[in-house]
């Protein structure tokens, strides 16, 4: 018994040499902080370290459930996930079907390179042009209402116009993109499928209807699952660059005030019990919706 | 196939809506680079909105004088450079020992890796690693800390078990060593997909920001995103900057730096886009 482990060990030891820093760097840069997860049940002080702050249970979970700030950036983080399910979602859907109805190569080649183009400038850059084109004192927006005798808004100093602007940046800067997942689901559909449709008499809505979206509802409902269980995790990143206290009332979600609590105003302990609530209900989601899905349809992640 | 007057319609309209995307997409771009060649007043007035009016390279010369976004910039080549020849070596090293069935406790590491793709431990918990690491404001902290992803990993990890073990089994009966199997067969089969995930790093890589700009204090590290963020997003041009004659040119410096940040990315952008689609693919199939 061992000897055979040591003769697998060492007729494979060049490959247990390559894996030594790549097991090494997941072991420091990904399970270690999983162990620093803890400080969320303790009073964490920097000096004290980990294993010496008292253990204190539930109570970070309870002042955060029990603040004002919990249903603030629950509702918000809900209602940006929703609404981009609703709006954002189908955008990739839809831009894939009409790209396989178009029979000119060169057309569908030349849109699809211009809508993939956003997906890869960086969000600084993408949340600059944005801030830009609003500015109140020289943005392009701003500028056509002024010409138009209209009033200049200071478009994201208003709560109720954070979401729509956050929503359509990711749309543009993410549709393309997201297509191509939909673009190679709709490439493996079986063209037979579609011939016998058109012996049956199936007209081209009847087409698209049984045979087109039947094909790629497999991979919409994967899609639909990670999303679901990211339904939780908004892109923080890009809100982090739009909002600013005028807007927080819509705009701040859970990860941007993680990221106040803890980076900027050093309570790590409850801003780690925030991020571990956050990543629980992520994780019953996913696993709510796979269960779903494979109820439904019969397709799931897992 | 015959087609009837309603498809025609709906074949017509598709163009249009298609062509209206496309457009859609790209009318920012065009307008960032009008705005950046016009002179400031024309963009203060409003007067821009598709081709540049007066136009001047004050605002391209004033950005080729800021030290500031000089040193970003080279602060992005740097760890761009470094960082993705960092991560393809170690995700190489990875995806090459976990590709090989033979390998005892490969079910092991690679269930450990896969939980990092849906459980990670989130923000706090990766800055205070850093910090016990003393690796805050360290260069180190923004090349290693982020070097793998397990994304890419399972990638090529997939691509290495298509190549047929009786290649390898041939060179080695020829007497090469596994080192050299490695380097000399694997390796150069393997040149799509590495330039797949080296892409998918660099440009990561050079896009890179919140990390930076939380791990990194001292200017003379900060990458060009960091710099741009206090630029373009928070509009706060740097001290030096306000006092310079260079920001008269208000306005129009700001998209003369977006223009110069995105430059590099759109120029190879053509070049480099069906290696991303192959790259979606195979991690969609795979992932």
């Amino acid at each position: 018994m061992v000897a055979t482990f040591v003769k697998k060990i060492r007729r494979d030891r060049f490959l247990y040499l390559l894996l030594i820093p790549f097991l090494l760097w997941y072991a420091v840069f990904m399970f270690k902080p999983m162990y620093g997860l803890q400080i969320a049940f303790r009073d964490y002080s920097i000096f004290k370290g980990i294993s010496d702050s008292p253990y204190v249970g539930f109570h970070h979970f309870e002042v955060f459930l029990q603040s004002d700030y919990f249903l603030r950036v629950l509702k918000n983080t809900l209602m940006i996930s929703l609404y981009s399910l609703i709006f954002a979602f189908p955008v990739p859907i839809i831009l894939a079907l009409l790209l396989n109805e178009v029979k000119n190569a060169t057309f569908r080649k030349t849109v699809q390179t211009f809508t993939y183009l956003p997906h890869f400038i960086s969000v600084v850059v993408v949340c600059g042009i944005v801030t830009n084109f609003l500015s109140p004192s020289s943005g392009l927006l701003n500028a056509v209402l002024d010409k138009l005798g209209l009033e200049k808004i200071y478009f994201l100093a208003v709560p109720e116009y954070f979401r729509t602007i956050f929503i359509s940046m990711n749309i543009w800067q993410e549709a393309g993109f997201g297509a191509i997942i939909y673009i190679a689901a709709l490439a493996g559909i079986n063209p037979e499928q579609y011939e016998a449709a058109v012996i049956d008499g199936a007209s081209k809505w009847k087409r698209v209807l049984h045979v087109t979206l039947p094909g790629i509802l497999p991979t919409i409902m994967v899609m639909l699952i990670l999303k679901i269980g990211s339904l939780l995790e908004v892109g923080y990143e890009a809100i982090i660059l739009l909002y600013q206290p005028a807007t927080y009332n819509t705009a701040d979600v859970i990860s941007t005030y993680v990221y106040r609590e803890g980076i900027m105003n050093g309570r790590y302990d409850m801003a780690t019990a925030v991020g571990l609530f956050n990543a629980v209900i992520g994780f019953v989601l996913i696993i709510i919706a796979n269960f779903l899905s494979k109820r439904i349809t019969g397709n799931g992640l897992w | 196939m015959l087609e009837s007057r309603g498809e025609k319609t709906f074949y017509a309209f598709n163009y249009v809506i298609l062509a209206a995307a496309a457009l859609i997409t790209l009318y920012p771009f065009l307008y960032v680079l009008s705005a950046s060649l016009s002179s400031p007043k024309a963009v203060v007035m409003g007067d821009v909105f598709l081709y540049p009016i007066d136009i001047t390279l004050d605002a391209y010369s004033a950005v080729l004088k800021e030290k500031g976004i000089l040193t970003g910039y080279a602060n992005t080549l740097f760890y761009t450079v470094v960082g993705t020849i960092v991560s393809l070596v170690l995700t190489v090293c990875g995806a090459y020992a976990l590709s090989k069935k033979r390998l005892m406790g490969r079910k092991l590491f690679n269930i450990l890796i896969s939980i990092t793709l849906v459980f990670q431990a989130g923000m706090i918990p990766t800055y205070l690693n850093f910090r016990e690491l003393h690796l805050l404001d360290s260069r180190l902290a923004i090349i290693i800390g982020f070097a793998i992803s397990t994304f890419n990993v399972i990638i090529l990890r997939t691509f290495f078990q298509s190549i047929p073990d009786e290649i390898e089994e041939a060179a080695r009966i020829d007497g090469a060593s596994d080192f050299s199997v490695l380097m000399r067969i694997v390796l150069p089969l393997s040149k799509a997909s590495l330039a797949t995930i080296g892409l998918f790093y660099a440009v990561s890589r050079w896009n890179g920001y919140f990390w930076a700009m939380v791990l990194l204090k001292d200017p003379n590290k900060i990458p060009l995103q960091v710099l741009l963020n206090r630029l373009v997003v928070q509009m706060k041009p740097s001290d030096n900057m306000l006092a310079d004659s260079a920001f008269s040119v208000g306005e129009t410096l700001i998209y003369a730096t977006i223009v110069v940040a995105i430059l590099p990315i759109v120029a190879v952008y053509p070049f480099i886009q069906k290696y991303f689609v192959k790259g979606v693919m195979i991690g969609s199939v795979k992932g």
